[in-house]
């Protein structure tokens, strides 16, 4: 009920987050979803690809710094109240949210959130319970995300 | 001007039999009362007896700073505590300082090495010696104010920091002599021309500076800002602290107490003695110390003898300024840094083989330490308030072992450069 994002170290200067993009296009790791997060001296980036772990292998082999965790992928409603309803599950269990970003769904009128969360297991089965669709492996998001794109 | 005219001006066939009759006390007090040196000794093959002439000395094993940390903490002590009047004790590595003992003999000693020292830079009983070194363990605050009252000067034990106020009594007090760190007095003369002030506001006509290392360039920016001379001291608390050895008004090198230490320049990696104009490492023998006798103590900083005559009439030979160290240790704001230490809080931390990097720079007149630390995927997190918190709890922790302000900057793995498979340690982008 998990996909794997990869993250990654990066310091705050010109030309580091293009080294990442030119390892993973070297290694044809293609880039689903971002999201940066900075402060003054460094950021992290945070990436969905269609092959974390080759991903995760490359990026290390010169030398940055990687970390793969699970994260929910949720599909919702592009609609509006399509993400209140689901972060309302999620305060009703009091699942603290680390960070989320969003992506548009490759269905029409869907959308596609990545959370972060403290209590991973927990907020699954409560999205679950309610019926909110989650994405279950790197290979759906893919297709997901592909279909309108293609 | 001398203080003691009698030992200061000695000639040098009669400093040489008055050091040679203190330096036989000296070995033969450290033989019978303190293990480390008698078993050093035995190792070495040599006893007591082996001494008998001053050239002798160099048959005798070294000190390091790491046998002082070994017999933590009064393990090198001649005398038992209750003859200890004074302990002080100098920063140290992996938490465990230095520590240093005095005996009232040793503190007269010192008060008198002070006094000298102070005159040495025109200082006499009608001056009044403003003291910015900070006083407490550090040895410099307690070192001069004893010197200064020794010679009837007024001390004001005004202590480091709040350097308006500094500035306020300088001026209302009519302070005639600064004693503090040579980056300091940059700095309060920079607080001077903030606060409207200009040298002509200040009776000031002298600073004794030192715990640092200068330049002719910071003493003429000194000089020129304050309208006083600026003059070199050289000590280290092992030794005894501030009153090693003292420049003279000439300011052509720092005569040294040699009535109270021997001095030696010595290749650092053959442990070979240098003869004098070529650069090494300091080696010091206490002469009088009790508490704390130092035999051939290692100081690390480098330095050259100079023997020519001075012509201030003094005859103790002079060494040169400190050019620099033998090890990578730092000197922050007056207080020393070894890179071990950062090591010691990243192990600390959780970090098994830690990467890092000390960035000294000099801004304005103060000196600022950067310390790079490599994130490995231990210490990674893909939460940035985690790396947020990561890298203030490693300053925190650097800055309680310190005692310094640093900034911390996580950078890439692998980004700090690596010779020989011994990672550099330390820039010193400092100016000085």
């Amino acid at each position: 009920m998990y996909i794997k994002q990869l993250s990654i170290f990066l310091e705050n200067v010109p030309g580091r987050l293009r080294a990442v993009t030119s390892i993973l296009a070297d290694s044809k790791v293609n880039i689903r979803a971002l999201a940066l997060a900075d402060t003054t001296d460094f950021g992290v980036l945070r990436l969905i690809v269609d092959q974390p772990e080759l991903a995760s292998i490359v990026l290390k082999e010169k030398n940055f710094t990687v970390k793969l965790a699970d994260v929910l992928a949720v599909e919702m409603d592009d609609t509006p109240g399509g993400l209140d309803r689901v972060l309302k599950v999620l305060e009703e269990e009091q699942i603290n949210i680390e960070y989320m970003y969003a992506f548009m769904g490759a269905k029409p009128k869907k959308a596609l959130v990545i959370f972060r969360v403290d209590k991973l297991q927990q907020a699954v089965e409560a999205l679950q319970e309610k019926g909110i669709k989650l994405i279950s492996s790197e290979e759906d998001l893919v297709d997901l995300i592909y279909f309108c794109w293609d | 001007m001398y203080w003691n005219p009698k030992y200061e001006c000695m000639p040098r066939t009669d400093l040489q039999q008055v050091q040679f009759e203190r330096l036989k006390q000296t070995i033969e007090r450290v033989y019978h009362n303190v293990p480390h040196y008698r078993n050093t000794m035995q190792n070495a093959g040599v006893e007591p007896g082996h001494l008998n002439t001053l050239d002798d000395l160099q048959k005798f094993p070294f000190t390091r700073k790491q046998d002082l940390r070994d017999n933590y903490p009064y393990g090198m002590f001649a005398v038992s505590l209750s003859e200890v009047v004074r302990i002080h004790s100098s920063s140290g590595t992996t938490g465990k300082p230095t520590v240093v003992g005095y005996t009232r003999n040793d503190i007269n000693h010192w008060s008198e090495l002070m006094a000298r020292s102070l005159m040495s830079a025109g200082a006499g009983k009608d001056d009044v010696i403003q003291n910015a070194y900070g006083y407490g363990l550090f040895t410099g605050g307690l070192g001069v104010h004893y010197g200064a009252e020794r010679i009837g000067a007024s001390i004001i034990p005004i202590s480091g920091g709040n350097t308006k106020r500094q500035v306020m009594i300088m001026k209302d007090y009519g302070s005639t002599i600064i004693t503090c760190t040579p980056s300091y007095a940059l700095f309060i003369a920079e607080v001077i021309e903030e606060m409207g002030l200009s040298k002509e506001d200040f009776k000031l006509k002298a600073g004794v500076f030192g715990a640092e290392p200068w330049s002719e360039n910071m003493r003429n920016e000194i000089e020129s800002r304050l309208g006083i001379l600026a003059i070199d001291i050289y000590g280290l608390s092992e030794i005894i602290g501030p009153g090693v050895a003292i420049e003279c008004k000439h300011q052509n090198g720092l005569h040294v107490m040699e009535d109270h230490f021997i001095v030696e320049v010595i290749n650092p990696d053959t442990g070979e003695i240098l003869p004098p104009g070529h650069r090494g490492e300091l080696v010091f023998t206490s002469l009088t110390k009790e508490a704390l006798p130092i035999v051939r103590y290692r100081t690390g900083d480098i330095s050259r003898l100079i023997v020519d005559e001075c012509e201030c009439g003094r005859t103790f030979s002079r060494i040169g300024r400190i050019e620099g160290r033998t090890d990578d240790m730092i000197i922050i704001r007056g207080v020393n840094v070894f890179p071990s230490q950062i090591e010691h809080v990243l192990l600390e931390i959780g970090e098994t083989e830690p990467h890092y990097l000390l960035v000294v720079d000099r801004i304005g007149s103060l000196d600022v330490l950067e310390v790079q630390v490599e994130v490995s995927e231990k210490l990674f997190s893909d939460e940035v308030r985690q790396l947020e918190v990561l890298s203030t709890k490693i300053r925190h922790e650097i800055e309680s072992v310190l005692g310094v302000s640093v900034s911390v900057k996580l950078v890439e793995p692998k980004t700090i450069a690596r010779s020989e498979g011994k990672a550099k340690r330390v820039i010193d982008k400092r100016k000085i």
